[in-house]
């Protein structure tokens, strides 16, 4: 039996829009991943927590609300703080072009806009999974 | 040291990571020789934690009822490790694990500790590597391991093999009283929950329930199960359960209950070992999956029976044991 990828998909802050959200844990379960979801409102502190209890190989964040500067980096800092640096952070929402550098450069991996085929998101996993 | 002994060692530190990985190098199976290494190095200190299992239909409120009994636990000052299981896909593999949904307020809480497990195609309710999982919680130190099945129909009912009691949750509206009577799932609840109790139908099912567990009374040694009523979003019925639970495990504690089902857990792991790796090393000298295209064509063509041919095979096995 070969390793199965366990994915966390978590809506940091306050924005209740988890369509997009569901969507992606949903196609994700259909490629063949473990995908745990976890639903609105969680605070960075309880996905790193999650994320270690669950082992998880990719965090993917989604955030509506435009406080993905703030929030999406926090992710990656408490997760280095713990030493699981290893954990993969991926984010996605209404992210403007512009901020997608500064969130690379803050350790999100890479960033999904509205209307990526979710085929991408799945290459994505599958070139940098270990 | 070796990687697994580390392992070991940092789950009895209540390391939050070595527990974690302990778990997926458990479920994974790449490495079966790692995995019996690291159960080996946790064996004696094992034994610790009381197991509940908490089972029942889909929506009858497992993780609802769940939340609420890890809040009490927590305010006795008790740790709880919870195993939520649900299904994988019988189509991709992947699965969704949404039961910490429910208990997510936990989730910042150091004296719990929430893990999703995939069936990964186990049949009986639970996965594989639960039961496994559980002995990394137990060294771990938590006081209380909880395993929470996928939504049962009436015939998964491994759960009971695993855990000191079974609670059974049921909700009103899904079947009259000859469902109730059935074997399977009504036989192995230790406590009986009847949740969403704010329902139509709560008394009437709690009723039905009392009186088919009345039936069983003469047939079995075992004596009638409480049956307890809950509403889990309205937090009723929580604490009268919660002692219900208590009383149950002092008495089986008292009397040999528990340790008698402890061994009843051994023997069913032994065997269970014995026949795996029996399985395994005879596949592996009768070279079955070389030898099965040809066998396959045999029966196909009636030139032999399914077990005129396997008792001549097996018997050609043993006899070269024997000469060995």
């Amino acid at each position: 039996m070969s390793k199965k990828i366990r994915i966390l998909i978590a809506k940091p802050g306050l924005d209740g829009h988890d369509r997009g959200a569901k969507y992606v844990a949903r196609a994700l379960k259909d490629a063949g991943y473990e995908v745990i979801y976890t639903g609105i409102r969680q605070t960075p502190e309880a996905i790193v927590k999650t994320a270690i209890q669950e082992d998880v190989d990719f965090i993917g964040l989604s955030l509506l609300s435009g406080a993905h500067n703030e929030l999406f980096p926090k992710v990656v800092e408490l997760l280095r703080s713990r030493n699981a640096g290893d954990i993969i952070v991926l984010g996605g929402g209404v992210i403007p072009e512009a901020d997608i550098p500064g969130l690379k450069e803050k350790g999100i991996q890479a960033v999904f806009t509205p209307g990526t085929p979710i085929r991408d998101i799945i290459a994505f996993i599958e070139s940098v999974k270990r | 040291m070796t990687i697994v002994q580390k392992l070991a060692q940092q789950v009895l530190q209540q390391n939050t990571r070595a527990i974690a990985r302990s778990i997926s190098l458990i479920e994974n199976e790449t490495d079966s020789a790692q995995k019996e290494s690291l159960l080996d190095a946790l064996h004696s200190y094992c034994g610790r934690a009381v197991v509940w299992g908490i089972t029942g239909p889909p929506g009858a409120g497992k993780s609802s009822l769940l939340d609420r009994f890890i809040g009490r636990l927590r305010r006795l000052n008790k740790t709880v490790a919870v195993i939520a299981v649900d299904p994988s896909s019988p189509f991709s593999g992947g699965a969704i694990l949404g039961d910490r949904l429910r208990m997510q307020k936990h989730a910042t809480d150091d004296g719990v500790f929430i893990r999703s497990m995939a069936s990964r195609g186990h049949l009986g309710g639970v996965a594989g590597a639960t039961a496994d999982a559980i002995k990394v919680f137990d060294t771990a130190g938590f006081d209380f391991v909880i395993i929470e099945t996928i939504g049962v129909g009436q015939t998964e009912i491994e759960v009971m093999e695993l855990a000191d009691l079974v609670l059974l949750v049921l909700v009103p509206g899904l079947g009259d009283e000859i469902q109730a009577l059935k074997a399977g799932v009504m036989e192995i609840g230790d406590i009986f929950i009847i949740n969403k109790k704010d329902l139509d139908g709560a008394n009437r099912l709690k009723r039905e329930v009392e009186y088919v567990l009345g039936l069983q009374e003469n047939c079995t040694a075992k004596s009638t199960p409480p049956v307890c009523m809950t509403s889990a979003t309205r937090d009723e019925g929580i604490d009268d359960t919660l002692s219900v639970i208590t009383d149950y495990l002092e008495k089986i504690r008292g009397n040999g209950q528990l340790a008698a089902r402890r061994k009843d857990r051994i023997e069913k792991e032994l065997r269970h070992i014995a026949s795996a790796k029996i399985m395994a090393s005879a596949e592996h000298f009768l070279n079955i999956d070389s030898r099965l295209d040809s066998w396959v064509e045999d029966v196909f063509h009636k030139k032999v029976s399914p077990y005129k041919l396997l008792n001549r095979k097996i018997g050609e096995f043993l006899k070269e044991l024997h000469w060995q």
